[in-house]
């Protein structure tokens, strides 16, 4: 294939060309960054927990006088257990998805925030609690009888904790976090284990790094630990439970007020979570499923008209000898020639478009690699669109050449 | 061609509608093309217009929210520091009892616990907002029913509470209730008014209980909530050694109450701004403060704008929307340019036959006009479709999104703008034709 004579071709037809590749370019740009924020919505709705989501549910009240949360955890925790098929009722004061609870900077030092580590999320647990969750223990131990003290604050005063793996390695790159200590003003946290993942209540909140920013602390039930309780059942039980501890509250503390928007499976915290991410990925997804049909249809709508104004070229060509294989060849080339000036002039613009997010958004940088992928996207798109009109051009009569219009 | 304007236009338009007939694909492509652009961004432009939106038109450039600093002196930048964004118990009681402005009040938010005297009805949780007098007549809240409380009610610490009309349906079926007793937290509360239908967008008075949606189910007398000990709802920020706790205590290093000014004029706001500044001294010498003074007098819609209350999402839709409408700009102007110079030969034959450039041109814009309004059609009923799909989405200002007059002229004038813009290009280059030329090839 000969590309000197498409060049000149293209040369007459410059405003036309420039519209193609423009299209393409604009097609590029908005096609790499709009599937580099999909692929990052992907991955956020897809944050390890770490826990037994579908074994599990969260039922709070309130509305109690907090110098009776012992009694009212010891009514809520028997009667929950009494309710067939709970496999455990415990204390917890936040679950990954539902309301965040207790968050706070942590620092290396006592009395000091100079030598931050970040702001952590503490999930407070009472005895049994880390065994319902299913939290994987990596290193470490499990904690002991002695080790779950009151927290009359929003921590204990003194405490042994788990940390999670991220979290372990921002705050001791490269040493053994077990027995490594850290403070959050005068509240000192020792570490005893180290946990596969757990997830903060609100991951979307912070930094995608610093989802799993979280410290298990065992926490005798009672004071701040009260009136959140977390019910584990097998999964195809789950919602039925929670119904029946829901219906149940009224009998077993008929003071308090169950926080219906907060007594949920966990399930159902995921899911509704997310939902907003998920629209905005159905969203990005149909307007590139839109974009790229206009842009097609751009191209059919153009090189028809090409097709058309050379009706009698195409006929003397073929009348001196081309086959049909030269001109569907042709039209396909001459549409990979602007295609491939319209990605490059799209890269560009790629790197632009990012750059813009990035200072509004907090993006990082857009990989390389989405690149090569919509340049063989539009490669594709630009070939499926002309096989129409470069077909329909094939298929010219030589005798085309012989008439006089 | 002056006198002659209003037929010659009507002529066009005849000719437009003849070869838009004539290519009724390609027709129906550019027209699909411009409906698609207009319908998404006019759905994304709707929403952002709705949240971006003035909650209190009329009033709220004489609205101001002041913000000191009275924080201690660890992690202050000079210079770069921002003051804090609510005012602690004390600062906010000297702010209020000083009556520096033309009118004041001092909010936080709280969430009580209703128990109906109706049998059937289950005890719920309404959000409350705890409030000095001022709050109702600085923000010109509508009342249904009876009134707002006042300054000596206040003071006395009156067991009296404000409804909203939502309440009242739920609670008393929408019927005259004031001067029932509402029972909450265990107290009995006379009812002295309930409000009419007042929903203001963005909830700019406490951006930390929700940004959107509906206002507070029961409003009350500030100092009768801290005497019945009512739970706060809301943001609270600590430093120093305040503790943590839900309800801050009024001594605790803590901001957790809103303080909001009404300044009629500009001169006002300037004496107040420096007012602000005399205070952080003030209190600075006392000993309270630890840092120079910071203060910020920002309006309601500065406040907004500072606090960025619309959602990053729908701005991040609103680019992508308006990328995709440049797209579907860029695909119009082909498909244009392709019609156009198909007809050459015709062009030609008016040309040949005395029609000047101007006027040929004239009549190409006259056809790519008509295309934009027929796109903006389509667009509209898309953006109608498009903001139905947002109301069924579970965000807090869902519900909020619909189209309105403003914002109908807006999508027929972007429709027909966007496509004569597209046109300007493919009718110039058909103008430039030779009119020889193309007479010979026929």
């Amino acid at each position: 294939m000969q590309i000197k004579p498409i060049l000149a071709a293209l040369r007459r037809h410059r405003l036309a060309t420039l519209l193609i590749a423009m299209e393409i370019a604009l097609a590029c740009a908005v096609l790499c960054n709009a599937c580099f924020l999909v692929a990052r919505r992907w991955a956020m709705i897809h944050t390890n927990s770490g826990v037994d989501e579908t074994s599990l549910a969260v039922l709070t009240i309130n509305g109690f006088d907090p110098n009776q949360a012992g009694d009212v955890n010891a009514r809520m925790v028997a009667g929950l257990q009494a309710i067939p098929g709970v496999q455990s009722a415990t204390l917890i004061n936040q679950v990954p998805f539902g309301p965040q609870a207790g968050a706070a900077g942590v620092s290396h030092d006592p009395n000091s925030f100079e030598n931050l580590i970040g702001v952590v999320d503490f999930v407070l647990g009472g005895p049994g609690t880390f065994e319902a969750l299913g939290l994987k223990l990596v290193a470490g131990r499990l904690p002991k009888p002695d080790d779950y003290q009151p927290a009359t604050s929003f921590v204990p005063n003194d405490a042994q904790v788990l940390v999670t793996r991220a979290l372990a390695a921002h705050a001791w790159p490269g040493e053994n976090p077990l027995g490594k200590d850290f403070w959050c003003d005068k509240f000192h946290f020792r570490v005893i284990g180290v946990v596969d993942h757990l997830a903060r209540a609100q991951p979307h909140d912070y930094n995608m790094s610093q989802a799993e920013w979280t410290v298990f602390t065992p926490t005798a039930p009672g004071g701040t630990l009260s009136g959140t309780y977390l019910l584990r059942a097998r999964p195809q039980d789950v919602q039925r439970v929670l119904q029946a501890a829901r219906a149940a509250v009224q009998k077993i503390a008929p003071d308090v007020v169950l926080d219906r928007e907060n007594s949920r499976t966990l399930s159902d915290l995921r899911a509704s979570y997310f939902k907003t991410d998920r629209i905005m990925i159905s969203l990005l997804l149909g307007v590139v499923a839109l974009m790229l049909g206009v842009t097609a249809l751009g191209i059919v709508g153009l090189t028809s008209f090409w097709v058309a104004q050379r009706r009698k070229q195409i006929g003397i060509r073929r009348a001196i000898g081309a086959t049909r294989g030269d001109i569907l060849r042709y039209f396909q080339t001459e549409n990979f020639l602007i295609v491939t000036f319209g990605i490059a002039l799209g890269m560009l613009l790629a790197f632009v478009l990012n750059a813009v997010l990035m200072k509004f958004y907090e993006l990082p940088h857009l990989p390389l690699y989405y690149l090569p992928i919509g340049a063989v996207a539009l490669w594709t798109l630009g070939q499926l669109a002309v096989l129409g009109p470069a077909l329909r051009a094939a298929a010219v009569p030589p005798v085309v050449a012989t008439r006089s219009v | 061609m002056q006198t002659q304007g209003p037929t010659m236009f009507s002529y066009y338009l005849n000719l437009a509608l003849r070869s838009l007939r004539r290519t009724p694909i390609l027709t129906a492509l550019m027209v699909l093309a411009i409906a698609l652009g207009i319908g998404a961004s006019m759905t994304t432009l709707t929403v952002l217009h709705v949240l971006s939106g003035d909650p209190l038109p009329g009033r709220s450039s004489s609205l101001y929210y002041p913000q000191i600093d009275p924080r201690d002196d660890t992690g202050y930048v000079p210079g770069k520091s921002q003051p804090m964004d609510q005012v602690s118990w004390i600062d906010g009681m000297n702010l209020l009892q000083a009556k520096r402005a033309d009118d004041q009040a001092l909010m936080t938010g709280g969430s009580v616990a209703i128990q109906p005297a109706q049998a059937g009805l289950d005890p719920f949780y309404q959000t409350a907002r705890y409030t000095t007098a001022g709050f109702f007549p600085m923000f010109g809240v509508p009342f249904r029913y009876g009134r707002a409380w006042g300054a000596a009610e206040d003071a006395a610490s009156a067991r009296v509470v404000v409804i909203s009309s939502k309440l009242n349906d739920k609670l008393y079926g929408g019927g005259d209730s004031t001067g029932r007793m509402l029972r909450l937290e265990g107290q009995a509360l006379r009812i002295v008014g309930v409000l009419g239908d007042w929903r203001p967008n963005p909830h700019f008075y406490d951006l930390d209980v929700r940004n959107y949606g509906d206002s507070e189910g029961v409003y009350l007398p500030l100092s009768t909530s801290q005497d019945l000990h009512l739970a706060h709802l809301g943001g609270s920020d600590c430093w120093g050694n305040g503790g943590g706790g839900v309800t801050p205590s009024h001594t605790a290093p803590c901001v957790w109450l809103q303080f909001w000014v009404q300044l009629d004029t500009p001169a006002r706001a300037a004496a107040y701004r420096a007012f602000l500044i005399h205070y952080s001294q003030e209190q600075e010498s006392l000993g309270r403060f630890m840092r120079p003074p910071n203060v910020r007098l920002r309006n309601l819609m500065q406040w907004l704008d500072h606090k960025q209350v619309v959602p990053g999402d729908v701005q991040l839709q609103t680019w992508l929307a308006l990328g995709f409408l440049l797209v579907c700009l860029v695909n119009t102007v082909g498909l244009m340019l392709a019609k156009f110079m198909r007809r050459a030969a015709e062009l030609g034959v008016r040309r040949a036959l005395g029609a000047s450039k101007s006027a040929l041109f004239a009549q190409l814009l006259v056809e790519s006009g008509v295309l934009g309004l027929a796109g903006g059609v389509g667009g509209l009923l898309l953006a109608c479709l498009g903001l139905w799909l947002v109301r069924r989405q579970p965000a807090d200002y869902a519900s909020l999104a619909h189209l309105d007059g403003s914002m109908l002229a807006t999508t027929f004038l972007l429709a027909v703008g966007a496509s004569l813009l597209a046109g300007v290009l493919p009718a110039w280059s058909a103008c430039q034709i030779a009119p020889g030329l193309q007479l010979k090839t026929l």
